[in-house]
């Protein structure tokens, strides 16, 4: 490899060509600021769009000032990162910056997590010149069931295009217009709502200002546990016991699931229950639906649709409804958990507890935006009363437990309640990529050969490579499984799937990178995604520490069939647990 | 960006299905093929990018980003007499949007717009290269030079007919 040297605030660095002067300091340990600048590289991907000008230094020779994220170190070059110039220049641009953002910080759902924020604070903004007769650019506010755009805050980093378009392939969001007029917005500025958004909310976990938030329900939650008429069940993924421990210091990671569940009930919920356990039932649904395509796959059935694509994630449920309506009748028919939890809460539980389905609210902790959206879709209501009421984030959950006056590291550890808290090391792996058809492995391998698995990890399952395929032995029955993450890559499978030359029989696909470890609602990590990986080991350490890790053996799953459902996929099954899907492409309406 | 709602015929789909054909159907020549498109409608509505967008395989964000960030693409049809207004430098000190005001007073339309009965349209440029002649202004392809405020209503009339 050809190497260059230069030299960064006088000491000498030798780099690869090509390497860029922001890159190349990093090498020497030495901090630029930046602001549109990040790199995913677990992805792939640096964006370096060189917009907002903070990271200029100042190159010896040169007239101008350099960004160092977009122009490439030469030999010889010699570069000063901090010198009195580059200053000046960084706090100039930083003030045209902020002369163009709302002074809202004090009420601004990102302050004290926002980009724009800190940097202000290090560059040491104390005033904006000329306020007085600064030109602002102004936006209507775009309320979605999930995710809310707040232009006026938008500074044209981009970051969430890169993730709309070259991570997700959704193709919603594009810059518009030019000048004070600029945004980013989809085709014709229709609202989200309008639009080919699937809620996955990455660019929400990558914007550096409050331009792109969550819709926000704690407000409603504290109204809802402060009303004694209520009886409030809450229900929390998998994903966020593994992340929420970051927003109180602790290193990614981190499992708190016992101070989680302490916490969940010093705040006045009724019940603490686990999504988990609904993971296990959607094994039992899924696992079975996919057992019934095979064998009449291998009975010579040439109607049946193989590969069967699972269907947890609202994200990928939202994207292909919209884009590969062709393919509607591929994926499962099984709801994802967080609404086969509410389906049995208010009907099998509520029976139990003898309340009426009105005076319940059944909320969920999810990592997800996506979920918002998914828990308030008519198919989901009975009368009008969705099954699930609404959705809160990991980071709303954890601004609530602040705003609580606890602190969950000091938290002492307890168990959920049951019967809808007991759950198997199977319903833990949702979280991660793989971990759905992992968990479906164990139970099909189980119920097709009716033999005991020596081993149930499937660690060729396991992995971060964006599109992954395994093979397992059924028993002399060879079952091919791809794995998908991010939608992007969901895509390119779906892709021969609508081609015909795909040759999975199973396929599981999650809409964020990561899985649902790296959803959008989860603590956001600022471009680190080293952090991904540590909160998927956290789950498979979860999985491993479980006395039960299949989810057909789960005690509570076995009674709740007995007791209510009868068999899986039975006429109740179907009825409380599955769903359809609709081709939503036409919602994308342009013109109103 | 104000829009209008169209129904295209089959005819004007497979012409833009032509043009982005004979790019390759290549997304990367989106500017060109939109270029051409507009060459052809003399505008781009809404649903002539969203047949774009389909061809070339673009996110129709993408090909709606492009049309609203160059000035010279219009979703509005031009009036059939488009009239162009320097604003540059030279003309904008030689007192071009004095000239402008009037256009817009007589016309009663803004920047960007087409009067209801599609004769006239407005909008502006930068430079023409014959800055001596500042302020300057194109009808069609006809330009006038020198141009006052109180010439506007004989330019126009001059179309009138037409």
């Amino acid at each position: 490899m050809e190497t260059i040297k230069l030299t960064i605030d006088n000491q000498v660095v030798e780099v690869p060509k090509g390497t860029t002067i922001y890159k190349a300091a990093k090498q020497l340990e030495i901090d630029i600021p930046v602001l549109c600048y990040m790199d995913l590289k677990a992805l792939g991907i640096e964006h370096k769009p060189g917009g907002c000008r903070i990271c200029s230094v100042e190159v010896e020779g040169r007239r101008n000032l350099a960004p160092s994220c977009s122009t490439e170190a030469t030999e010889g070059m010699v570069v000063k990162t901090h010198s009195m110039r580059v200053m000046n220049a960084r706090k100039t641009v930083m003030e045209l910056i902020l002369s163009d953002h709302p002074k809202d910080c004090l009420v601004c759902a990102k302050s004290g997590n926002c980009d724009l924020q800190d940097l202000s604070v290090k560059l040491g903004i104390r005033d904006i010149p000329n306020q007085d007769i600064a030109e602002m650019s102004t936006y209507r506010k775009d309320f979605s069931p999930s995710i809310i755009r707040e232009l006026d805050k938008c500074i044209m980093c981009r970051r969430c295009e890169t993730m709309c378009n070259q991570v997700q392939s959704v193709g919603a969001l594009s810059a518009v217009n030019r000048g004070f007029q600029a945004v980013v917005a989809p085709a014709f500025e229709m609202d989200l709502e309008h639009s080919t958004c699937t809620y996955c909310g990455q660019c929400v976990a990558v914007c550096p200002t409050g331009a792109l938030t969550e819709h926000d329900h704690t407000n409603k939650l504290i109204e809802d546990l402060a009303n004694p008429a209520k009886t409030v069940v809450v229900q929390t993924a998998p994903a966020v016991r593994a992340a929420l421990g970051e927003e109180f210091g602790m290193e990614a990671g981190t499992l708190v699931t016992g101070q989680m569940v302490t916490a969940l009930r010093q705040l006045g919920f009724d019940y603490v229950f686990d999504t988990d356990w609904a993971a296990d039932l959607t094994i039992m649904e899924e696992g079975t639906e996919l057992l019934d395509r095979l064998t009449r796959h291998l009975n010579g059935d040439k109607d049946v649709k193989l590969p069967i694509l699972t269907s947890c994630c609202p994200g990928w449920v939202n994207f292909f409804e919209q884009q590969f309506t062709d393919l509607l009748d591929i994926p499962s028919s099984a709801r994802s958990p967080q609404q086969m939890f509410g389906a049995i809460a208010k009907t099998y539980f509520a029976d139990q507890i003898k309340k009426k389905r009105e005076d319940m609210v059944v909320v969920s902790i999810m990592p997800c935006l996506a979920k918002k959206y998914e828990c308030q879709r008519d198919e989901f209501k009975v009368d009008g009363n969705p099954d699930v009421d609404y959705s809160i984030s990991t980071r709303e959950l954890a601004a609530l437990i602040k705003r609580a006056n606890m602190d969950l590291k000091k938290m002492p550890q307890s168990d959920f309640d049951n019967p809808l808290g007991e759950s198997t090391g199977a319903g833990v792996i949702f979280g991660a990529t793989g971990g759905v058809i992992e968990a479906a492995v164990r139970t099909a391998y189980e119920v097709y050969t009716k033999k005991k698995l020596a081993k149930v990890d499937f660690e060729q399952i396991r992995g971060m490579e964006g599109i992954r395929s395994a093979e397992v032995d059924l028993d002399g029955f060879t079952l091919k499984i791809g794995i998908a993450h991010g939608l992007g890559n969901a895509r390119k499978l779906l892709e021969d799937v609508r081609a015909g030359k795909s040759e999975y029989h199973a396929i599981e696909i999650m809409a964020c990178p990561g899985g649902c470890i790296g959803g959008g609602g989860q603590p956001l990590h600022h471009g680190d995604l080293s952090v991904l990986k540590k909160r998927t080991e956290a789950i498979y350490r979860e999985d491993a520490g479980k006395p039960i890790r299949k989810s057909h053996e789960n005690p509570y799953i076995t009674k709740i069939y007995e007791e209510f459902l009868g068999k899986p996929m039975s006429e109740k099954a179907h009825h409380l647990l599955h769903t359809h899907y609709t081709d939503k492409s036409k919602k994308i309406i342009y013109l109103k | 960006m104000s829009r209008i709602k169209v129904e295209l015929k089959k005819e004007q789909i497979d012409k833009i299905k032509t043009i982005c054909q004979s790019f390759n159907n290549n997304g990367g020549e989106l500017i060109n093929v939109l270029h051409k498109v507009q060459g052809t409608f003399g505008y781009l509505p809404a649903e002539i990018q969203e047949v774009v967008a389909q061809e070339l395989n673009e996110p129709i964000a993408k090909v709606y980003g492009v049309v609203t960030f160059y000035s010279f693409f219009t979703m509005l049809p031009k009036g059939k007499h488009p009239i162009s207004i320097c604003t540059g430098t030279a003309c904008y000190v030689r007192g071009a949007e004095k000239v402008l005001d009037e256009l817009k007073k007589e016309l009663k339309i803004k920047v960007g717009e087409t009067t209801s009965d599609g004769k006239f349209s407005i909008s502006c440029l930068r430079c023409v290269g014959a800055c001596g002649l500042a302020p300057v202004l194109m009808v069609g392809n006809k330009t006038y030079g020198r141009v006052a405020p109180e010439m506007v209503k004989d330019i126009l009339k001059e179309y009138e007919a037409m």
